[in-house]
């Protein structure tokens, strides 16, 4: 497999984020970009996968954990950063500051989580579903009532600290963490709970507490993605953290297999290049024999949000296992 | 105390409203043990189907606006049974969270198609019933509420009367039950099912035609929230429950109504959710609910 020797894998992904890190100024700005997305949808994409994919548990409110993230280190950079730091400032301390914001933004997401975690987790089945979706409705309300972090017009002018060495070096340790956890003896009890809850029970292993371990550090990992993404797109608001980015990802993990995270950084790839090939797309038109204006196809650029709808029915009746999952009838592949 | 007794007729009116779709959640959930995450944009199409009709005559009298109703909740329990059919059944043998993403699939569907067809845009409801208004001292009734209320109550009463006397509706107090043992029993269970979901479904399109009428700007996203806080009602009542979901509807719409009557209105979406995690919390069952331990 693709990951079975994490540790190479690793330090092979390391060298690579600071070559990428490195020549980042040769690289054409458009790529750049969607590298960058590249990096921030495995990071989000692996994480949930370690919630909904090896625990079993279904999260709808990723979003909501990379907004609190987000959040929480932007405002560290941005109102706090001047404060701090000194004017003649060199590029390093800055970029510790940057580093510091991340972890804060991820501690603070961990916290949310455990906050919500906790109690619906307690509970079998659809609870957390609901729970985290309705989080990730509150979380918004909460932001547009917060006059300070911006209110609906959300946060401008965050410093450009993000680059590539900092998203793939965060995506490397988000897989690296998630693989070798869940391949650990402590994780086995992941897998155990996402088999069967009853028999983990019974052997003694305490469900809930994995669940929320689980839940805890998936929520960590968004946060740091969601403070990456908010000091790469230099301004975050309450509606770019809505359930439609929640979705995004989690279809992300779906495509991909669950429990699956090769397969998931495939499909957390493929899916940052979709909107590119959609609005390549959406700028043709195909030639009609029946008719001389040929049909244009510009409705495509807006169907996205359809066609991840179409794709979550279609492949939970047709192939529930994921696209990317090659071993055939392993739904539940352990790595 | 007369701004008291206002909020309370606004709150029964919201609340009644939240027990007719919380209803539909705790039927299915009843039968086939999973959450229909599509029943709020059923809601949704509901409205847009009270519309379409109600567009059709210009004239507002209570026989039309009955039928408008009657239109709309025939339409959407044909498209609950249509959801049932082709997308659960074929999975009801796998496992739960497979049946789960699907459901939040069909919901997403509904949602999109919505915004393609019927436009993303607020569209004003029709005025399907006459309206007057009644009162008494200061306290203010108006026919919408009285119309909300009354339709609700009936409706209600008419299921409770189904689950309990009827033939069809022991069939699904058995399946509810014990599904092997019902079909063992010579109970077709797919057949009930698709009737549970009918029910359910016409009567979330009962409820998006009185929130429409009680609140007339409508879009393809208008039933994710009142979805949401339905939900919480269901799970308050303890879900599963029919007289707990709406006990549960009454109780949150009167509460969302105090509060946004309150200085923390703007806070009155967060209220259902943090509801929900203390009743999590302390009484996962509900009130009126038992909590089953999971046989293997």
């Amino acid at each position: 497999m693709l990951l079975a020797r994490p540790r190479i894998c690793l330090v092979a992904a390391l060298i690579g984020s600071v070559v990428l890190g490195f020549f980042q100024g040769q690289i054409d700005p458009y790529f750049v970009d969607i590298l960058s997305h590249i990096g921030i949808n495995i990071t989000l994409a692996v994480s949930l996968n370690l919630i909904n994919g090896h625990t079993g548990q279904f999260s709808l409110g990723h979003a909501g954990f990379m907004a609190v993230g987000a959040y929480t280190a932007a405002a560290m950079t941005l109102f706090a950063g001047p404060h701090v730091l000194p004017a003649t400032a060199g590029p390093v301390l800055p970029m510790l500051w940057f580093l510091l914001a991340l972890l804060a933004g991820g501690l603070i997401a961990a916290a949310a989580g455990l906050l919500v975690g906790a109690p619906s987790l307690r509970l079998k089945g659809d609870y957390l579903a609901i729970v985290t979706l309705g989080f990730g409705q509150i979380i918004a309300v909460v932001f547009r009532n917060i006059e300070s972090l911006g209110g609906a017009l959300g946060l401008n002018g965050i410093p450009p600290y993000t680059n590539l060495f900092w998203i793939f070096t965060t995506a490397a340790l988000t897989v690296y963490v998630v693989t070798t956890m869940v391949n650990s003896t402590y994780g086995r009890g992941f897998l155990a709970t996402h088999d069967d809850e009853i028999a983990a029970e019974a052997m003694g292993i305490n469900t809930t507490r994995y669940k929320i371990v689980a839940f805890v550090i998936g929520a960590f990992f968004a946060g740091v993605a969601g403070g990456l993404y908010g000091h790469f797109t230099l301004t975050i608001n309450p509606k770019g953290f809505d359930f439609n980015r929640s979705i995004e990802i989690v279809v992300m993990v779906i495509v991909g297999g669950m429990g699956n995270t090769a397969g998931v950084i495939i499909a957390a790839t493929l899916l940052a290049l979709l909107p590119e090939g959609l609005r390549d797309l959406a700028g043709r038109s195909i030639p009609v024999p029946w008719s001389s204006t040929p049909l244009s196809l510009h409705w495509i650029g807006e169907s996205r949000p359809l066609l991840y709808s179409m794709l979550l029915i279609g492949l939970m009746l047709l192939r529930p296992q994921g696209l990317f999952n090659l071993r055939r009838g392993s739904s539940k592949a352990p790595c | 105390m007369t701004e008291f007794f206002q909020q309370l007729i606004n709150g029964l009116s919201v609340g009644s409203m939240y027990a007719l779709i919380a209803i539909g959640y705790t039927l299915v959930y009843g039968v086939l043990r999973f959450i229909n995450f599509a029943h709020s944009d059923v809601f949704m199409v509901g409205a847009f189907m009270g519309m379409y009709i109600g567009r059709t005559s210009s004239k507002s009298s209570i026989g039309g606006g009955l039928m408008v109703m009657a239109g709309a909740m025939v339409i959407c329990a044909l498209l609950g049974i249509l959801i049932e059919r082709f997308a659960y059944r074929p999975l009801r043998s796998r496992s739960k969270l497979t049946v789960l993403i699907t459901a939040i699939g069909v919901s997403l569907f509904l949602e999109n198609a919505g915004q393609l067809i019927f436009g993303p845009n607020p569209q004003p409801f029709p005025n399907i019933f006459p309206s007057h208004t009644f009162q008494y001292d200061q306290v203010v009734l108006s026919s919408k509420d009285l119309v909300v209320l009354v339709v609700a109550i009936v409706l209600m009463g008419g299921l409770q009367f189904l689950v309990l006397k009827t033939k069809i509706g022991t069939a699904m107090r058995a399946a509810a039950f014990n599904p092997q043992a019902a079909s063992l029993m010579g109970i077709n269970i797919n057949n009930v099912i698709s009737f549970t979901f009918g029910l359910g479904s016409a009567l979330a399109a009962a409820g998006g035609i009185l929130w429409a009428y009680k609140f007339p700007k409508i879009d393809p996203l208008m039933g994710v929230m009142p979805g949401l806080t339905a939900f919480v009602a269901a799970v308050l009542g303890g879900i599963g429950n029919i007289p707990g979901a709406a006990l549960g509807g009454l109780v949150i719409g009167i509460i969302e109504t105090f509060v946004k009557g309150s200085r923390w209105s703007t806070w009155s979406e967060a209220i259902a959710f943090v509801l929900l995690i203390l009743i999590l919390l302390f009484r996962p069952a509900g009130l009126l609910g038992t909590l089953q331990p999971e046989k293997v």
